[in-house]
């Protein structure tokens, strides 16, 4: 279903951005013409990006800023972050952000796909910036080289299973197992909060497609031993030996103890 | 000559075997003497088999893994069935922990069964041992056995370590490389004592098979002659007994061994044996094939080692980072809450009962035990114990805790600290109240009598509860039992009035008994449906 729509995504980005490349020749040559009385942004935006525009102003703007260039106290600038931070973050559901707290939550989404192409065909044209990649099956990288580099990269905030871990000062890195494939690479491309950036010097596009089917791979297979208790190592079934092994075998006493 | 061979022969084939084979170890008496031992009765007696049992499930199922594993570091590049780490290279020992868990018939429940019989065992051990803490069972005669007892504790943790660190997964060999910070943290000693014992630099390539041997020869066999010695010296110096009814200094009531204690004991071992193999059936533990292979390069979020280390985890993590400095040597923070702060706590535990003696002067010998309400002093020291270990535990995990209930990490760090400061001296003000009370309601009970839940109204109008004595009374309505440290009666059924309780945890499981019908309440008249008796009349 995700696989569809963005596919049909991707493939109205290539044409958006033909059409954004035709209107900036168009305004290229009127420019050369006319007198410079408007400004090029303004009329330099693609259809797409200007119902970006509209969506910004109306509920981006008063963190971000007229200009993208931020709001202190409120939020960042977000000129250069590219599409992928604006996929990562409008497409999980964290922007528009409802309340300051430590770190942005992964929400239902307010905007719905095609929305958040506009969003990106807008921001993407203040400073341009990290992109969408151009694959269309992100899982397509070697599973097992994906484990090794998902524990060297990922697993020392995000756990060896990818069921998230805390940080200092109340920020912690989420469970990955909510997330799509294309999350997942533009959370890499962009690093939100915490996370570091994984460009493709470090991480080459293969690498990540790697990395994406490992841990989809382990969202998706059972757990051979049974219940999961949320694969977080040992501290659960520390949990588990008290609260079922002790107190049934603790009851088992009280019941052999008081029969004669 | 003739007469001996008048003494009449057996006639059964059983009989005869067993009359040749006492002939030849005088085995029939000794035999007769333990069998007709007479044990106590308490539930609580039990909780000591709970560690007896699952010791001898970790021999069965640790055997049966010992076919299969390779203790060796020597690396090779995995072929097994788990696709996620197929063409990866590691060693034989987590290779081959893999082959137990994918390939070999039954491994993975083996395996899974192993860990939580080891997580069990060390709980038991705890759980028995604050029995034998709080009941007094440690007092003279029985010292030794509660030091031999300590030993026990401290083997068992020692032999968890060396199970956890065997698989060479990334989790493990986080836990390795903690230990061996914790050698080089020792002062003077620390770095040759690290390269002693890895064989090299860490992670070097002798640890697993250096901790394989203890973990499965030398730690078991002592584990046994000790556990040998501690249930020979229950035997010689007799179970103690709670007091009550016919039970003094000098007796012990209880049930013969054979049948009935055998019958209970087997029976329980079915109930241990039973719990642990369905953890082991369906609930995961331990998934090796999630950490990956051991790399220094690497660790994971949420690295913990199992419960029964996570104090010293715990105390890790809520230590100060003082880097001291003593006579020019540096002393690394890690050393005090991972070697002074266990040093502490076990020396002190293994000494408990002669520093109690000391202090209180009672040289007696004892073999009735005491109610914990009954040494408000000792109960309260135990409470405020638990208190400390139980805030350094939680502790240990205090990162999943942040995660899970969205507290800040650095939160939780300072309520572990102010909590290791106040929980103790709380923890025993409210365990001294809590003995004296119910003391006092004991000694009531005794006075005064039994609540039978009647209320009467008294002429001028007062209400009155109608208690019943347990014994004679004095003119004063007030009972001359004394207060003997046994169990008080609180309620009616206890004492045979009011009938027995009716049998059932949730539901019922009996009708409750039909009570007679008076020949009085024969003669009233039938209900109409609102509940007033018919009128005769109508
Ligand atoms: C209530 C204020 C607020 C609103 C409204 C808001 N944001 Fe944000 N935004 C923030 C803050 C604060 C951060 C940085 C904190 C974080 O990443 O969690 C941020 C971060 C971002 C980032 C990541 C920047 C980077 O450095 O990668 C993007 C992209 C973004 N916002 C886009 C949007 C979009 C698009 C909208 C409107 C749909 C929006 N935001 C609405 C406050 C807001
Ligand atoms: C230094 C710690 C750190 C490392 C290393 C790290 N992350 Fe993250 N990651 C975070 C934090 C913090 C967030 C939450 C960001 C936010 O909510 O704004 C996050 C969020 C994510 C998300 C979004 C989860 C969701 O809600 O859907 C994904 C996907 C992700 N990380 C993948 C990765 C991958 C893949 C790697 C390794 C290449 C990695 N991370 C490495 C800290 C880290
Ligand atoms: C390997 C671990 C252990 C095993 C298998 C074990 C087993 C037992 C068993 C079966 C009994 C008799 C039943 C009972 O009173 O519960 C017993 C008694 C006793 N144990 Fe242990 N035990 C272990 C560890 C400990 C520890 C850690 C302590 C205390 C530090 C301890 C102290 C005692 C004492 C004092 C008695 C005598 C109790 C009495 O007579 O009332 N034991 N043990």
């Amino acid at each position: 279903m995700r696989d569809v729509t963005r596919l049909a995504r991707l493939r109205k980005r290539t044409s958006s951005g033909l059409a954004l490349a035709v209107a900036l020749v168009a305004v290229g040559i009127g420019y050369s013409f006319a007198a410079p009385s408007s400004s090029a942004q303004d009329t330099g935006l693609s259809v797409e990006a200007m119902a970006g525009q509209e969506i910004y102003e109306n509920s981006c703007i008063t963190c971000h800023g007229a200009n993208l260039q931020g709001v202190e106290e409120q939020g960042p600038s977000l000129i250069g972050v590219g599409e992928a931070s604006v996929y990562f973050q409008v497409a999980t559901g964290r922007m528009p952000l409802a309340q300051h707290e430590a770190q942005a939550q992964r929400k239902t989404p307010v905007y719905d796909d095609a929305e958040v192409n506009q969003l990106m065909a807008y921001i993407q044209t203040y400073g341009g910036g990290p992109e969408l990649p151009a694959e269309e099956d992100l899982r397509d990288g070697e599973l097992a080289e994906g484990g090794e580099l998902f524990r060297l990269n990922c697993a020392s905030c995000h756990n060896f299973a990818g069921s998230g871990g805390a940080l200092s000062s109340g920020k912690n890195a989420p469970s990955l197992n909510q997330s799509s494939d294309l999350d997942i690479y533009t959370a890499m491309l962009s690093g939100p909060q915490n996370m570091p950036v994984f460009g493709d010097n470090q991480l080459t596009p293969e690498n990540k497609r790697a990395i994406i089917n490992y841990v989809q791979t382990l969202n998706e297979t059972a757990d051979p031993g049974g219940l999961s208790i949320g694969r977080a190592g040992p501290v659960p079934e520390g949990l588990i030996i008290w609260v079922v092994g002790i107190a049934g075998c603790v009851i088992a006493c009280f019941w052999v103890g008081t029969r004669s | 000559m003739s007469s001996r061979t008048a003494i009449q022969r057996p006639a059964t084939p059983a009989g005869r075997t067993a009359s040749a084979l006492d002939e030849r170890l005088t085995i029939s008496a000794p035999l007769r003497r333990t069998l007709n031992k007479v044990f106590p009765d308490h539930w609580s007696f039990l909780l000591g088999e709970i560690a007896l049992y699952s010791f001898i499930i970790l021999l069965l199922t640790g055997t049966y893994l010992t076919f299969f594993f390779d203790a060796s570091m020597q690396e090779i590049v995995y072929d097994g069935s788990y696709a996620p780490l197929r063409g990866i290279e590691m060693s034989r020992a987590y290779a081959t922990s893999l082959d137990i868990s994918f390939d070999v018939r039954g491994g993975l429940l083996i395996r899974q069964i192993h860990h939580w019989a080891a997580l069990l065992f060390v709980a038991s051990i705890v759980v028995h041992l604050m029995r034998t803490f709080f009941t007094g069972a440690f007092r003279k005669p029985r010292e030794a056995n509660w030091v031999i007892g300590v030993g026990l504790l401290v083997l068992a943790l020692l032999e968890g370590v060396f199970g956890y660190s065997l698989t060479d997964d990334l989790l493990s060999g986080t836990g390795l490389r903690i230990i061996n910070a914790i050698f080089l943290s020792i002062p003077v000693v620390g770095s040759w004592l690290s390269f002693a014992i890895f064989g090299g630099e860490f992670p070097g390539t002798v640890i697993i098979g250096r901790f394989y041997i203890l973990h499965v020869l030398l730690i078991p066999g002592i584990l046994l002659a000790l556990i040998a010695v501690h249930l020979l010296l229950v035997v010689k110096n007799k179970h103690t007994q709670y007091p009550g009814p016919g039970r003094t200094e000098d007796n012990v009531v209880g049930k013969r061994m054979f049948p009935v204690f055998a019958a209970k004991s087997t029976g329980f071992f079915m109930v241990v044996f039973g719990i642990t193999a369905a953890l082991g059936g369906l609930v995961q533990i331990n998934p090796i094939w999630l950490y990956g292979p051991y790399d220094p390069s690497q660790v994971s979020a949420g690295s913990q080692p199992d419960w029964y280390i996570g104090f010293l985890d715990g105390s890790t993590r809520l230590f100060p980072a003082w880097d001291l400095y003593i006579f020019g040597y540096n002393i690394p923070p890690l050393f005090w809450p991972t070697i002074v702060l266990p040093g502490l706590l076990f020396t002190l535990l293994g000494l408990y009962p002669f520093i109690e003696a000391k202090l209180t002067k009672d040289r007696a010998h004892h073999n009735l035990l005491q109610r914990p309400r009954d040494v408000p002093v000792r109960t309260a020291i135990g409470a405020m114990a638990l208190a400390f270990y139980t805030v350094l535990w939680i502790s240990g995990g205090n990162d999943l805790i942040a995660d899970k209930f969205d507290i800040s990490l650095n939160v939780m760090t300072w309520i572990g600290r102010i909590g290791l400061i106040l929980a103790p001296p709380i923890a025993y003000w409210i365990a001294y109240r809590v003995c004296l009370g119910l003391q006092l309601h004991d000694r009531e009970v005794l006075e005064h009598g039994v609540e039978t839940g009647i209320i009467r109204r008294l002429p001028h109008g007062e209400f009155i509860e109608v208690h019943q004595p347990l014994g004679p009374v004095d003119a004063h309505g007030h009972g001359s039992l004394q207060y003997g440290g046994a169990p008080v009666p609180k309620r009616m059924n206890h004492i045979g009035g009011m009938g027995r309780a009716i049998k059932g945890f949730f539901t019922p499981l009996e009708e409750p008994p039909a009570r007679p019908v008076t020949s009085e309440e024969e003669k009233q008249a039938e209900l109409t449906g609102s509940g007033r008796p018919k009128d005769p009349e109508a």
